[in-house]
Order: structure tokens, then C-alpha cells, then sequence
């Protein structure tokens, strides 16, 4: 099939493009590790309550790991617990959350921090907290008539 | 070379069955526009819903009616006109089965707008589970899209019929590229049946009392995303092989074109998992995957850019422009056949750019969810494709009810179009804004307790409505000018534009009719991006969830 040979040198240039882009994206993936929230634990949706870390939900330090705090979260129609958490400035986090019920969303509003929370699954994600200030979370995924009002806040302190 | 048309014009009864489809949809555009409206004027915080209805509720509405029923009836009623002009007259066999989808879809649009007037099915137009629709509203939905089937199965049979009668020669290029849609369709319309006829019809009617949440969005991913290129691919047709024949000039190459609707047909289905970067339970080395093959649909875009834009400047040229850009000066436009899908063409290149940030794997952990996307597919859907829906419409409409299109109608028919540019802008542009900063989608008005970040959004959310308001204005243009076209317009005729190929074109292969060998490579590639997490998913399944309705 005949190509023109303006349009071989707009594809090549297309490609090229679509190549170095996925290489970077891979790099920052694989090498870098910066991945999507996808930790692969299961849970009994029913029996979050009574099941650890998400019995006491809300902030914890733990020792000898990657990470200094662990932030504990559980979503369920039309609220997070804890609705509001205070993280030292500068600490390594890991975030922690599910749901009791339906889908809800975890977005830390304007940052990076941005999970689907799913019945029976949990979701984890490593971030610091380096700027201090009040973080507010949204639910962004629709979860029923008092979606909007569904939100937490992180609070960063010095 | 591309078979020229048989038809002088499409026959009257297939003309009757494609307006059926198409006052459902335009229908579907008056009653989804004011749900739209409605949504853009409660988020500016300035205005409440009375008490009988609710945010979530006009959502609803606005994403069924004008996601799934606008669009599948408006491209089935498009497809069948554009087989019955360029292959044939349909038979009465065809016929008869066109009608027989189009009662199905019509059925199952009444029953899924039942439940969610009584506000039994406020779930949105992706109905995730476990949140719990009525039965009634996935048995229409289901509905909508058997009925797709059948119209898909008249198309088929026509293709059928016309390479039979026409042994060794390529297809129409239009009918090759409605039924390269109509098959990427099937193929990605079995996932959403799945879920809905084996998870959620099931649970919603009390037979079983689980559903398993992540298969059930995977299966419907598997489908969501094929879907947008079934509402895009419409619209490429026009743009390729219509809009050159109403500016005077050739279609480009006729093996490319038929090629990049080859390279959708392979690319569009494997990539679900791109909408579901940010879920627990999928593994980051698959999304990955499904990463780079959404990117490869990059290649079909990039060429039907060159194509288009070569169809022009050849055009302008053989007017007798000079220098770089001296041909943009002898584009028609003034005339709006060309000139609105053009903005819609203008459009998609904010539109595919904003894409790729979407499905970025990283770079979609910022907007995933947020206002952003839906500023994204208010450029890609409602802007690129809904325009050239108008602008096919200004020519078929008239054609097939025996009318002509005014110089009246042509120059509102502009200003509907830039009326369309002008509150796109706005909207889409605050909504990308907005969405940057983290404000959500698909939420009703909220200060959340006051929050000085969510303080910041709401600038932007009047934004939203300054430009939702003017859209509904083009809408009701938009919706005088189709009664115009179908009903009072003077009786005469109105072409019905197929671009024909340039004299320098090659000869088409005749690689690109071999279904055997395409549908092939495209269940290959589903079941090499599929198969493994799938098993995953059901393997190490929670327990399913009970339904709930919080609504």
C-alpha cells in the first residue's frame, strides 16, 4: 500500500513521540515506582469494623517500616472515620482505606493522593506530607444522594 | 478504486427508518440539554432544584439520554442511511429488521426513563455496583442494546448481500467504515451485556444476593471505552469521506482511511483498564499493559489529522492558493455543512491532548475523577462529535424527508455552531480548571463545611453555568432547525455528499475485507489484556456485595 511521503514522516514523528512518551511513563513506573494505588488485599466488607487496621481507624506511628505513620480510613455512606486527622509536616504516610458499603472515591483535593475505594478491597498509598496547611478530602466517586457532603481533612502540622 | 455511489438518493422508506432514530434522539437532546442546564446552574450554588427532584436524578438523566440514547440512536439512524445510499437500497428483509432494533432500543429507552422518573434508577449512567437500580432499569438498558444488535445485523446483512453481488471488488468505503463500527460495537457491547445479564439482573431481581463489585466494573470498562470510539468513529466518516465532497475536493487515500478504521477496530477494546488506574484491585504491571495500547490508538488519530487536513490544503491548492497556509482562505465557510463539524474537528485536538493525560499512568492520579475528565469528554463527545452530528444532520435530514436546507437555516445553522464554541469554552475550560484544583465530578454543590480549597472551585462553577446557559441557547437552535429540516423546510432536493477519491489514490487492497483475519488479531489482543487479570480477579475475590440504595 502506497504511503505518502509527507504522511511517513508525520507518522515516524508520531511514533517517535508516542515511544519516548510511554518510555517515560514506564521509567517513572518501574523504575521509579511511582504506581497507581493497587495494593491486592481483600476484606470482608461486613466485618471492617472489627478488623485490624481498620478497627481503629485515624493515625498511627509504626517502626521499622518504609514509612513512619500509618493513616487509617473507613469510608461508608456519607462519611470517613476519622473526619478530621492531624499529620506532622514532613512525615512519610501511608494511606490506608476501604469501604463498609458502596463505591466511594479518596482524593486529597489538589494532590496526587487520589484512590477508588471498593467493597472488599483495600487501598494503599505512600506520600509525605511536606507542605503544612488544612488538605481537604473529597469523596469524587458518586456514592448516593449525600455524596457532596461526604469529605474528612487533613490537617499538616509544624 | 472506490465504488462510486449507486444511489442517487437514499430510498424514502429507509429514509423513514433513519428519522425514526433520529427524533428519538433529537428528543433525547431536548430532554438531556435541560438536565444539563439544570446541573450547571445548582453547582454555581446559585440555584435549587424544587423538592420532587434531585441533583443526582437530573444527572442521571442528562448521562443516559444523552451518552447512550442520543448517540446510539443518532449513529444507527446515520449508519443505515449511509449503507441504503452507498450500497443499495436495504431490502424488505433489512428493513423490516432496522425497524424491529429500533422498537427494541425504543422500548428499553421508555422503561430505563420510567425508573429513573420515579427516581428508582438514580445510579448515573455507569450504574456502578453495589449502589442497586430497579430491575426494570437494566432490563432497558439491556433493551437499548439488543435492539443496537438487530439494526447492527440489518447493516450486516446488507454488506453481505452487496460483496455477494459484487464478488472481488472492495466495499463502499462508507458502508466498509459503518460496518467496521458496527462490529467494534458488538464486540464491545458483549462485556456490558454480561455484567447486566449475569450480575446485575440477577441481584436486582433477589436471585442471587451477591455481586462481585470489580468484575462487574471491569466488564463494563471493557465496554466504556470502546463506546466513546463508537460515538467517535461516526464522526471520522464525515470527516473523511463526507466533508471532502461538500468542500469540492477528493478524499485523500481511500486504503488509509479503511486502514485507521482497521487500527480502531484492533485498539479501542483492549484499554478498559485505563479507567480504572486508581482501583485496589488490579495489578499495576496489567494497567500498564492496557496503557500502552490505548496509547496506540494515537497512530489512527495522527493519520486521520494528516488525511483531513491534506484533503484540504489539496483542496485550497487546486483553487489556486500559494504559500503555506494561503489554502485556509478557500474553505467554504460560510457553508455550515463544512463549517461546524470543522469547529468539532478543532476542538479534538485540546480534547485528544487532554486523553492523554487521562490515561497516563501516573499522570491520571490527579484528575481521576475530578471535574476534568468531564470537561475532557464535554470536548471530545459533546463538542468534536455532537457538532458533526449537526453538521451531518443539516444535509441528511433535509435529504431524507425531500427538503432542502435554506440559506436561512445554513447561517443559523452557523451561529449555532459558534453559539456551541463560545459556551464549550467556557464550560469545558472552567471545568479543566476546576478539575486541576481537585474538585470532583458528578457532585451536587457543596462548601464542604466550609473548606477554603473547595472555596476556590466555586468561581469556576459559575463559570460552568455562565457557559451551560449559553449552550442550552445553541441547543434550542440546534432543535429548531432539525423541526425546520423535518417538517416546514421548502420541498426539493438535498445532496447527500460522498466524497470520491483522488485520481493519484492507489488501488485499495482487498486485505482490509478480510473479517476473519481482523475480528482475529482484536479477540487475540482482548484475551492477551484480559484474560490473566480476569482470572486474577475471580480467583482472589472477596466476598460480593449486597445492593444498596442511597438514593
Amino acid at each position: 500500500m502506497h504511503i505518502h511521503k509527507f504522511e511517513k514522516i508525520w507518522l515516524i514523528f508520531g511514533i517517535t513521540t508516542l515511544i519516548v512518551f510511554l518510555s517515560v511513563i514506564g521509567v517513572s513506573a518501574f523504575y521509579l515506582g511511582n504506581q497507581p494505588p493497587s495494593c491486592l488485599a481483600t476484606i470482608n466488607p461486613e466485618k471492617v469494623d472489627t478488623t485490624a487496621p481498620f478497627d481503629e481507624p485515624g493515625l498511627k506511628k509504626v517502626e521499622g517500616k518504609e514509612w513512619d505513620y500509618e493513616l487509617v480510613f473507613v469510608a461508608s455512606a456519607f462519611a470517613y472515620n476519622p473526619g478530621q486527622v492531624e499529620v506532622p509536616k514532613g512525615a512519610k504516610v501511608k494511606v490506608i482505606a476501604t469501604t463498609k458499603d458502596v463505591i466511594h472515591g479518596f482524593q486529597v483535593a489538589g494532590t496526587n493522593i487520589n484512590m477508588m475505594l471498593e467493597p472488599g478491597y483495600i487501598s494503599e498509598y505512600v506520600t509525605t506530607f511536606d507542605k503544612a496547611g488544612d488538605y481537604l478530602i473529597v469523596c469524587n466517586e458518586y456514592c448516593g444522594v449525600g455524596h457532596h457532603m461526604m469529605s474528612s481533612k487533613i490537617k499538616v502540622v509544624e | 478504486m472506490n465504488t462510486t455511489s449507486i444511489n442517487p438518493k437514499v430510498d424514502r422508506r429507509d429514509g423513514k427508518l433513519a428519522m425514526a432514530h433520529f427524533y428519538v434522539a433529537f428528543i433525547a437532546l431536548a430532554i438531556g440539554g435541560l438536565a444539563g442546564l439544570l446541573q450547571t446552574l445548582v453547582r454555581s450554588g446559585k440555584f435549587e432544584l424544587p423538592s420532587w427532584t434531585g441533583y443526582y436524578q437530573i444527572l442521571t438523566i442528562h448521562g443516559v439520554v444523552l451518552g447512550l440514547v442520543l448517540t446510539t440512536f443518532f449513529i444507527m439512524g446515520f449508519q443505515l442511511s449511509l449503507v441504503s445510499k452507498t450500497s443499495g437500497t436495504l431490502t424488505d428483509k433489512q428493513r423490516k429488521t432496522g425497524w424491529i432494533g429500533f422498537w427494541t432500543m425504543t422500548i428499553g429507552t421508555v422503561m430505563a426513563a420510567i425508573m429513573i422518573l420515579t427516581n428508582q434508577a438514580s445510579v448515573l449512567y455507569t450504574f456502578y455496583a453495589p449502589l442497586q437500580a430497579h430491575a426494570l432499569f437494566y432490563l432497558g438498558l439491556t433493551l437499548v442494546i439488543v435492539g443496537s444488535w438487530i439494526d447492527g445485523a440489518a447493516l450486516i446483512m446488507a454488506y453481505t448481500s452487496w460483496r455477494k453481488a459484487n464478488p472481488g471488488k472492495p466495499s463502499p468505503l462508507l458502508t466498509f467504515m459503518a460496518l467496521v463500527n458496527t462490529l467494534m460495537w458488538i464486540v464491545a457491547t458483549i462485556g456490558v451485556a454480561a455484567t447486566v445479564l449475569f450480575q446485575l439482573l440477577p441481584w436486582s431481581l433477589g436471585l442471587v444476593e451477591r455481586v462481585d463489585v470489580l468484575v462487574s466494573r471491569t466488564l463494563f470498562w471493557y465496554f466504556g471505552h470502546p463506546l466513546v470510539y463508537f460515538w467517535l468513529l461516526p464522526a471520522y466518516m464525515a470527516w473523511y469521506a463526507i466533508v471532502p465532497k461538500i468542500i469540492g475536493g477528493k478524499i485523500f487515500s481511500d486504503s488509509l482511511a479503511r486502514m485507521s478504521f482497521i487500527l480502531f477496530l484492533l485498539f479501542s477494546i483492549p484499554v478498559g483498564f485505563h479507567h480504572q488506574l486508581m482501583e485496589p484491585g488490579i495489578d499495576p504491571a496489567w494497567k500498564f499493559l492496557q496503557v500502552i495500547l490505548t496509547f496506540l490508538v494515537v497512530i489512527p488519530s495522527l493519520m486521520t489529522a494528516f488525511s483531513l487536513f491534506a484533503t484540504f490544503e489539496m483542496f485550497g491548492r487546486s483553487k489556486g492558493s500559494t504559500g503555506l497556509f494561503g489554502w485556509v482562505k478557500k474553505l467554504p465557510w460560510g457553508d455550515a455543512r463544512f463549517a461546524v463539524p470543522f469547529i468539532g474537528m478543532l476542538a479534538f485536538i485540546p480534547a485528544g491532548a487532554g486523553g492523554l493525560v487521562n490515561a497516563s499512568h501516573q499522570l491520571n492520579q490527579v484528575v481521576h475523577n475530578t471535574i476534568w475528565v468531564t470537561g475532557h469528554f464535554h470536548l471530545t463527545l459533546a463538542t468534536s462529535v455532537v457538532l458533526t452530528f449537526f453538521g451531518i444532520s443539516y444535509w441528511l435530514v433535509p435529504h431524507l424527508t425531500g427538503r432542502v436546507l435554506t440559506k436561512a437555516m445554513n447561517k443559523l445553522a452557523i451561529i449555532q455552531g459558534i453559539v456551541w464554541a463560545i459556551g464549550m469554552t467556557f464550560m469545558s475550560g472552567a471545568m479543566h480548571a476546576a478539575g486541576l484544583l481537585g474538585a470532583p465530578r458528578r457532585s451536587s454543590f457543596s462548601t464542604y463545611g466550609g473548606s477554603e480549597q473547595a472555596a476556590e472551585w466555586i468561581p469556576y462553577q459559575v463559570a460552568q453555568a455562565v457557559g451551560g446557559s449559553i449552550l442550552f441557547l445553541g441547543i434550542i437552535l440546534m432543535l429548531y432547525i432539525f423541526i425546520n429540516l423535518a417538517f416546514f423546510a421548502p420541498k426539493g432536493e438535498e445532496e447527500f455528499p460522498v466524497g470520491e477519491v483522488a485520481d493519484e489514490a492507489e488501488k485499495t487492497p482487498m486485505v482490509f475485507e478480510n473479517w476473519k483475519l481482523w475480528l482475529g488479531i482484536t479477540v487475540l489482543l482482548i484475551l492477551f489484556a484480559y484474560t490473566i487479570p480476569f482470572i486474577d480477579m475471580i480467583e482472589n475475590a472477596p466476598i460480593g456485595s449486597k445492593g444498596y440504595k442511597f438514593f
